[in-house]
């Protein structure tokens, strides 16, 4: 009988340990490690073989557009009902068309966006949305160079051949609660994929990259001063959010922060500068572009609570600290705001 | 002969009659118990008597009140589902209020009243317990270490969820309920608070943590060592040192030059235990009330280094103001 409870209690350690081994989310080793920081401070980057060829695979360039002539005739005066793209040439104008259906709807096509019967008609949801979009690219390759620099965007950085980018967020009511008197808890308590499978806030999104929420919460003084300064909710919440970032971009605390003062800007690394300008980026065209289009979007196309579709920053970077690994499309597309290579 | 080379028990007692200690007080317990092999081996095969008493009734009934408390809470918060509340259980939390409701007693159940009720019932049945623990140690005619040893976790748990949101003026910086809930309420408040490694306290308290532990595998590892000898029966060798305390004693002045007494061990490992939580207490309580930043209190006494910066300078972009 003893033998027999000993050789259940090794079976049954054996089926956990296999187990384990294939359903956690494991790295094969080896793994590689990139030291960034000064030496002891443990300022590194951690990958694998697998996860780099993954990452490859997922940010495979599109097929490439010849390159339009920006002289000719103008698309304004050829074309009905050019709203936007009022400085383009004809030539440019087709190219980009065409480059917008290779980016964003490849497999529907023209007909995705335009009545193929009269393409200057706007009857059609998505061309409208197609238009704020354009103007959204040309935003933010020349007003937010802080975050997205000479690289700049194009549709194909979000899109990715659909039309509906992979990574797009919804405000939501949280996990479903009983009500009542029963504890609210204020939103924490249950893992997502949004505050890395933590009991942080569940939705760090609205908060944060929707409304202007405050995200510094450490002290910058010794000792304390008069007054509240944040609470540890409000810490728990600025966590959640840079758990998103984190495995938005696919780095550690670490790619921005020396993690044994993460406030202090003097210790941190020019990435967190430009991170804190992507932050201000997503807000301003959540709150510029995106959530107005939810009269213009159908039923369908908005979340369980009636709003737009909206960024975070996975939603560009697909889990790379560069998207698309620093290549830049824009380059040639000025008319998306792009900046030529030097 | 028995010998003590595995990590395993091999000797399992079991007298005719139950053990029941000293003939002089037997009367005052119960006389139930009975025998386990598994028990057996790994400590004594005997289980009972159990001594309940009413502190013990009260302090279990207090107990398994903030137990349904916090475990109906955790239910309701996945609306009942009993899949999910498995399926989620250690991310489930009871969360204390918010800080507009400061250290009232009373906020509203649903925005932490609840736990603040649950810290009540909890707090009232370990120290029903600890009550127990004294009363028990004095009926057997014992010294009363086990409690004072009990008293020094409590003070910590008592720092964390209740003297400290006193003195902060909010309830809200107490700690959640919860498995997960706790951990990311501990890294969050070393995040808040400018890391907490830089804090002297803590590092006390780590030092005597992993120094309880080391103390704890050392004299273990000794007296199983010299088992063989009759090293287990360490009350005589306290007085009457046979060749099982000379030997021990010798090893560790061989391997490092000095060595504790067959006594002296056991005051070395309670207090390093006690201070553990001792000195971690301290440590909770400093914390935003004496000090705001511990990295930056430890910057201005010399204890944080500088490190070369590999970059550009790196300024806060608010600073400027151009971007809100």
């Amino acid at each position: 009988m003893r033998l027999v409870f000993a050789l259940l209690g090794v079976a049954a350690t054996v089926l956990l340990t296999v187990a384990m081994l294939f359903t956690a989310g494991w790295g094969h080793p080896p793994i590689v490690g990139t030291q960034i920081g000064f030496r002891g401070t443990g300022m590194d980057q951690v990958t694998t073989a697998a996860a780099m060829e993954q990452l490859e695979a997922l940010d495979a360039l599109p097929d490439q557009i010849p390159k339009a002539s920006p002289s000719g005739p103008r698309a304004v005066d050829v074309y009905k009902n050019v709203q936007v793209l009022t400085d383009l040439s004809v030539d440019q104008f087709n190219t980009l068309m065409a480059a917008m259906t290779t980016w964003v709807a490849p497999q529907q096509g023209c007909a995705y966006c335009h009545n193929v019967e009269n393409l200057a008609d706007d009857s059609v949801y998505a061309k409208k949305v197609a238009r704020r979009m354009i103007q959204m690219t040309r935003h933010i390759n020349q007003d937010w160079k802080p975050h997205v620099q000479n690289v700049g965007v194009v549709c194909y950085t979000c899109h990715r051949g659909h039309p509906i980018p992979t990574n797009v967020w919804y405000e939501n009511a949280g996990w479903p609660h009983a009500g009542g008197f029963s504890a609210t808890n204020y939103g924490f308590g249950h893992p997502d994929s949004a505050n890395g499978s933590t009991s942080l806030l569940q939705d760090p999104y609205s908060p944060f990259l929707d409304k202007d929420g405050s995200i510094r919460v450490q002290s910058v003084n010794a000792l304390p001063t008069t007054g509240m300064g944040s609470s540890i909710q409000s810490t728990e919440d600025t966590y959640a959010l840079m758990m998103s970032i984190s495995k938005g971009l696919g780095v550690n605390c670490t790619f921005c922060h020396n993690t044994r003062e993460f406030g202090q800007w003097s210790q941190s690394t020019p990435q967190r500068v430009t991170a804190w300008y992507g932050i201000r980026l997503v807000r301003n065209l959540n709150t510029e572009y995106l959530e107005p289009l939810k009269d213009v979007f159908p039923a369908t196309r908005l979340g369980p609570l009636g709003d737009s579709p909206k960024l975070n920053c996975a939603t560009c970077h697909q889990g790379a600290n560069k998207p698309l690994l620093g290549v830049s499309l824009a380059k040639d597309y000025p008319e998306l705001g792009g900046s030529p290579s030097k | 002969m028995a010998t003590y080379q595995n990590i395993f028990t091999q000797v399992q007692l079991r007298p005719a009659e139950l053990d029941m200690g000293p003939a002089a007080d037997r009367i005052e317990r119960s006389k139930k118990g009975g025998f386990s092999y598994w028990l057996g081996v790994m400590g004594n095969a005997q289980i009972g008597p159990v001594y309940l008493g009413y502190l013990g009734i009260l302090s279990l009934m207090s107990g398994f009140t903030a137990f349904e408390i916090i475990g109906l809470n955790m239910l309701a918060s996945v609306n009942w589902s009993p899949i999910q509340f498995i399926r989620q259980l250690p991310w489930l939390a009871l969360e204390p209020p918010r800080p507009e409701y400061g250290i009232s007693i009373m906020p509203p159940l649903n925005q932490g009243g609840w736990w603040l009720m649950a810290g009540f019932f909890l707090t009232t049945s370990v120290i029903l317990w600890w009550a127990r623990m004294y009363r028990r140690a004095r009926a057997l005619g014992m010294g009363t270490h086990v409690a004072w040893a009990f008293a020094s976790a409590i003070w910590l748990y008592l720092v964390l969820g209740f003297i400290r949101p006193l003195l902060m003026g909010h309830f809200s910086e107490g700690v959640p309920f919860g498995i997960f809930p706790h951990l990311d309420w501990t890294a969050s408040f070393s995040l808040r608070y400018g890391n907490l490694f830089y804090n002297p306290f803590h590092m006390l308290s780590i030092a005597f943590l992993y120094g309880s532990a080391l103390l704890f595998a050392m004299h273990g590892g000794t007296i199983l060592a010299v088992s063989r000898y009759g090293g287990e029966r360490e009350l005589e060798h306290i007085l009457d040192r046979g060749t099982a305390a000379e030997r021990a004693a010798l090893f560790w002045r061989w391997t490092m030059g000095f060595n504790a007494t067959f006594e002296s061990i056991h005051r070395w490992a309670w207090w390093f235990a006690v201070l553990t939580t001792f000195t971690g207490g301290i440590g909770i309580l400093l914390t935003g009330t004496v000090v705001d930043n511990w990295y930056l209190w430890g910057v201005q006494h010399g204890i944080a280094p500088a490190y070369p910066h590999l970059w550009p300078p790196v300024i806060d972009p608010a600073a400027s103001g151009a971007v809100k």
